[in-house]
């Protein structure tokens, strides 16, 4: 039964003692989206892909579906969970180190999942078929326009017409029901990845042998399902008390193709990347300077800026070249790390602000700082800096020394055995 | 799993100094809270696919009798089938009450199925074959209405008799009739049970 | 504990700046209008525990029926739904009977007309927005089945712009327009507190007190303000017919949550003696 031995392999396979919380982001993050497939199939089984249907079914499903208001919020908060424990996941791999070698094929199939769920979660809100969903679909699939001489062809090729319309609401239900899948398939990919090269720990030295590893279960089993309380307990809180928080109260209008709301505000977990396609103004030096000389577009280099905020990831293995992982024994990337993080919390601070100074001015140099973070620092960091000793191992770093008499005391019976 | 099996074997040994018991307990009851949440989270999504509210509350039909003559029949929608509604001359109802319900592969008489008095002369029945589901014919004078003058259906050959009972061919039950209501008012109202002691005749 | 919290700390601290920022985020577009926030009402039906006063929505149903409906729709609500408000089926037929809907077509294909009926949705005072439109001065007036959720500030907001009209002096002194000057409304316009850039085409809808003559027993005096509150409290009904089952509903699931979560805790505790070091 191959079923049951690669269960089993999964299941028993070691894993380094010393993960702490950050680690378990990765399974919430599969719980998220067995949570988003399951109750997108039971939606998807009441909603209309039509024009002149779509906003009226969906809050047919919250009316007088049984339990579909329920389901509906849960799929719509749902989405934004995802991002959250995907984002805090990202963030633990950066920190950590968790994209160098040997890991980089499985942080590349992450950054492939992050990219698939961020087209998923823009055709998801689509459908509803609000104003906000007309209107982002609008402004995103225009970005298409800014590709030099075929981005009028791209952009009917792209609506299926002369503007967002039936046929885009079409096929982007079809896409919406399908990338999850093939996310899905990434996600095996990811976990197979991950059980070839063993998962990477606080302190990024390798595992030397049995004394610096445990079995997945029951350790981590019950320690995921320890965070799974918690998460669902935050995931709730949102669904039954404040379920339209993280939404706009323009997407409870029907979609007006005549009229655009006063401010389009995407969903807060593009927010970053909507501040970073803003900033490419015509006057923005950096632009002028980098771009804007060799006859380049504004539009085109917001719309590759924003895809380049997350495709830069993918070269991140080369970027940061220290051979140690851990921001632990890092004293001058964990400072650049910190500051990056509150970089993209400004980001996504100045998505959610109307489009006029100061917020402009501040977020071109929060974009400035983004790319320089990964495309110069990181590299000088690199170079320059002097890492901590590492311990020898695991094993040594947590239960000999700095650990403490009393937790030494406590696992005494171990230490006979070994 | 070899790596690790002295760890195993240690945890166990601890296990089994410092309460086997408080460990057993929190396992089973752990057990039990997944179970419970796994059971509690999929009854909405499988109440979800029954039948909505707004299908519900369109689950009546109202149909006006008074235009319709003696030996008419007309069919109607309820709840996405047809209904065959049928006003029945004196011979066809005396016909469908001489039969004895014993010797019926369904036994039901004509009087438990529609009633006696005023209301006997209405049958309503739901038009779908009880064995697989098509359409009897029978409601055009034109059509062929099998052996026993009422409705045939042409998919598998089951005859239906004027009371819609079922008399020859694979079908296992009679035409169901629907709950309905006749108001004072001469009107048929599909999808109600007749209230007690109503107009329009005693139910049986 | 303290080797737990230290643990702790880094995520938590992610955490919190991400709510953060979603927060702050998220603020400007839940502010109604230009910077006059909306009256704070103490509604019935906030916070965890929150529930509708049925008596208040069949009040706030009458302001709608005799006030608001002569302009706006509530299409999305059925008047099914009205019996979750205490109507009998005998008061919701009466309701329904007031309206026509188009029924199936007749034996000689013509259409027919028919008196709406308990399970035909609200229907809409205009038969298209055209129609709308052209009867409103070219403003057409928004269906109400989604309105508090469709306006930041929610019931606070409408409650708010019910009330909140000032008169044409009052404007000329208190706002100004883009250009900075006394803001003067325009003929078939008004002026409100709370409506974005103060300019608002509905004409004030409750004027006077008794406006509506409330029936029954223990139903309080049918002041301008009591009228705007009922009707309010009726929209966000509308709005979301199932708030209450969703909060009972989020209190069950947190109890039990807030158990398994301290279950799984235990459970964890519990094995991670076997491991020294293991997190």
């Amino acid at each position: 039964m191959p079923i049951v031995s690669m269960v089993e392999h999964s299941l028993y396979y070691p894993v380094p003692r010393n993960l702490n919380y950050m680690w378990n982001f990765g399974s919430l993050a599969g719980l998220s989206l067995i949570i988003m497939i399951v109750t997108g199939i039971v939606l998807s089984m009441h909603y209309t892909p039509h024009t002149d249907y779509a906003f009226d079914s969906v809050e047919r499903i919250m009316r007088d579906v049984n339990y579909g208001w329920l389901i509906r919020y849960v799929h719509m908060n749902g989405g934004s969970m995802f991002f959250i424990v995907v984002y805090l996941h990202v963030f633990r791999g950066l920190y950590y180190g968790s994209f160098k070698s040997p890991r980089e094929l499985l942080w590349w199939l992450g950054v492939i999942i992050l990219f698939l769920m961020m087209a998923t979660a823009f055709m998801g809100y689509v459908l509803p078929w609000g104003q906000m969903s007309f209107w982002a679909a609008k402004v995103i699939t225009s970005m298409v326009g800014a590709v030099p001489l075929v981005g009028e062809s791209l952009m009917e090729l792209l609506w299926g017409g002369f503007t967002v319309d039936n046929p885009t609401l079409n096929r982007f239900y079809s896409l919406h029901y399908l990338l999850p899948f093939v996310i899905f398939g990434v996600v095996i990919l990811h976990i197979w990845a991950l059980h070839t090269v063993k998962a990477n720990n606080p302190l990024g030295i390798d595992m030397k042998g049995p004394q610096d590893s445990v079995d997945f279960h029951p350790y981590y089993t019950v320690k995921d399902l320890f965070g799974t309380g918690v998460f669902l307990l935050v995931f709730a809180a949102f669904v039954f008390y404040a379920p339209n928080y993280l939404g706009h109260p323009d997407n409870y209008i029907q979609a007006d193709p005549l009229k655009t709301p006063p401010h389009i505000v995407p969903e807060w977990y593009f927010l970053p990347f909507y501040t970073i396609l803003r900033s490419f103004t015509d006057d923005w030096w950096l632009f002028q300077i980098l771009l804007g000389w060799w006859g380049m577009e504004a539009k085109l280099a917001g719309v590759l800026a924003m895809a380049g905020a997350v495709a830069v990831l993918f070269i991140l293995p080369w970027l940061d070249t220290s051979r140690v992982r851990s921001a632990k024994f890092r004293p001058l990337y964990r400072v650049f790390f910190w500051l990056f993080v509150i970089d993209c919390l400004i980001l996504g601070w100045i998505g959610a602000q109307p489009a006029e100074q100061p917020w402009t001015a501040i977020g071109q140099w929060a974009t400035l700082w983004y790319f320089a973070y990964f495309l110069v620092m990181l590299p000088l960091i690199s170079r320059i800096e002097r890492p901590r000793p590492l311990p020898h191992s695991i094993s040594q770093s947590v239960l000999g020394g700095g650990g403490g008499a009393a937790v030494a005391a406590a696992a005494s019976p171990m230490e006979k055995s070994r | 799993m070899a790596n690790t099996a002295s760890t195993e074997a240690a945890g166990a040994a601890g296990a089994h100094d410092e309460g086997a018991g408080r460990r057993d307990f929190l396992f089973l009851a752990g057990g039990a809270f997944g179970a419970f949440a796994a059971g509690a989270s999929a009854w909405p999504l499988l109440d979800s696919l029954n039948p909505a509210k707004d299908t519900l509350a369109a689950s009546t039909t109202e149909v006006d009798l008074s235009p319709i003559e003696q030996g008419q029949a007309i069919t109607v929608k309820w709840r996405g089938s047809p209904v065959f509604i049928r006003r029945r001359t004196a011979k066809e109802v005396a016909e469908a009450k001489a039969v004895k319900p014993d010797d019926l592969p369904d036994p039901q008489s004509d009087e438990q199925r529609f009633g006696s008095g005023a209301r006997e002369q209405w049958l309503v029945v739901v038009g779908v074959c009880t064995h697989l589901g098509c359409i009897p014919l029978g409601q055009k004078d034109t059509d062929n209405k099998g052996e026993f003058g009422g409705w045939f259906c042409p998919c598998h050959g089951s005859h239906y008799d004027i009371s819609g009972r079922i008399r020859k061919g694979p079908a296992p039950r009679n035409l169901p009739v629907p709950p309905y209501t006749i108001t004072a008012e001469n009107k048929l109202i599909i999808g109600k049970e007749q209230p007690k002691d109503g107009p329009g005749g005693t139910t049986a | 504990m303290i080797c737990i919290s230290r643990r702790l700390l880094a995520p938590a601290a992610i955490v919190a700046g991400l709510a953060g920022s979603v927060a702050s985020a998220t603020a400007p577009a839940h502010a109604a209008g230009d910077g006059v926030a909306p009256k704070e009402v103490a509604w019935t039906f906030n916070g965890v525990f929150g529930r509708y006063d049925y008596p208040q929505l069949r009040r706030g149903l009458q302001v709608y029926r005799e006030v608001c409906a002569a302009c706006h729709g509530l299409r999305l609500v059925a008047y099914r739904d009205l019996a979750a408000i205490g109507l009998s089926e005998a008061e919701i037929k009466a309701v329904a009977g007031e309206r026509e809907v188009a029924g199936e077509p007749d034996d000689e294909g013509e259409p027919t007309i028919r008196p709406a009926e308990a399970k035909d949705r609200f229907v809409s005072p205009f038969p298209n927005v055209q129609a709308a439109m052209a009867a409103n001065n070219g403003a057409a007036p928004p269906d109400l089945s989604l309105i508090v959720k469709a306006r930041g500030g929610g019931a606070d907001y409408i409650y708010s712009l019910m009330t909140g009209y000032v008169s044409e002096a009052a404007c000329k002194k208190e706002f100004k327009d883009s250009q900075g000057k006394p803001l003067v409304p325009a003929e078939g316009q008004y002026c409100n507190t709370y409506m974005s850039g103060h300019i608002i085409a509905m004409a004030p809808p409750l004027t006077e007190d008794g406006q509506v003559e409330y029936e029954g027993k223990g139903a309080p005096p049918a002041s301008v303000d009591q009228m705007a509150k009922d009707a309010t409290a009726f929209l966000a009904w509308a709005a979301e017919p199932y708030m209450v089952e969703r909060k009972r509903m989020g209190i069950k699931v947190m109890l039990f949550l807030l158990l398994f979560t301290g279950f799984m805790y235990a459970i964890y505790r519990q094995v991670k003696k076997d491991v020294k070091g293991h997190a």
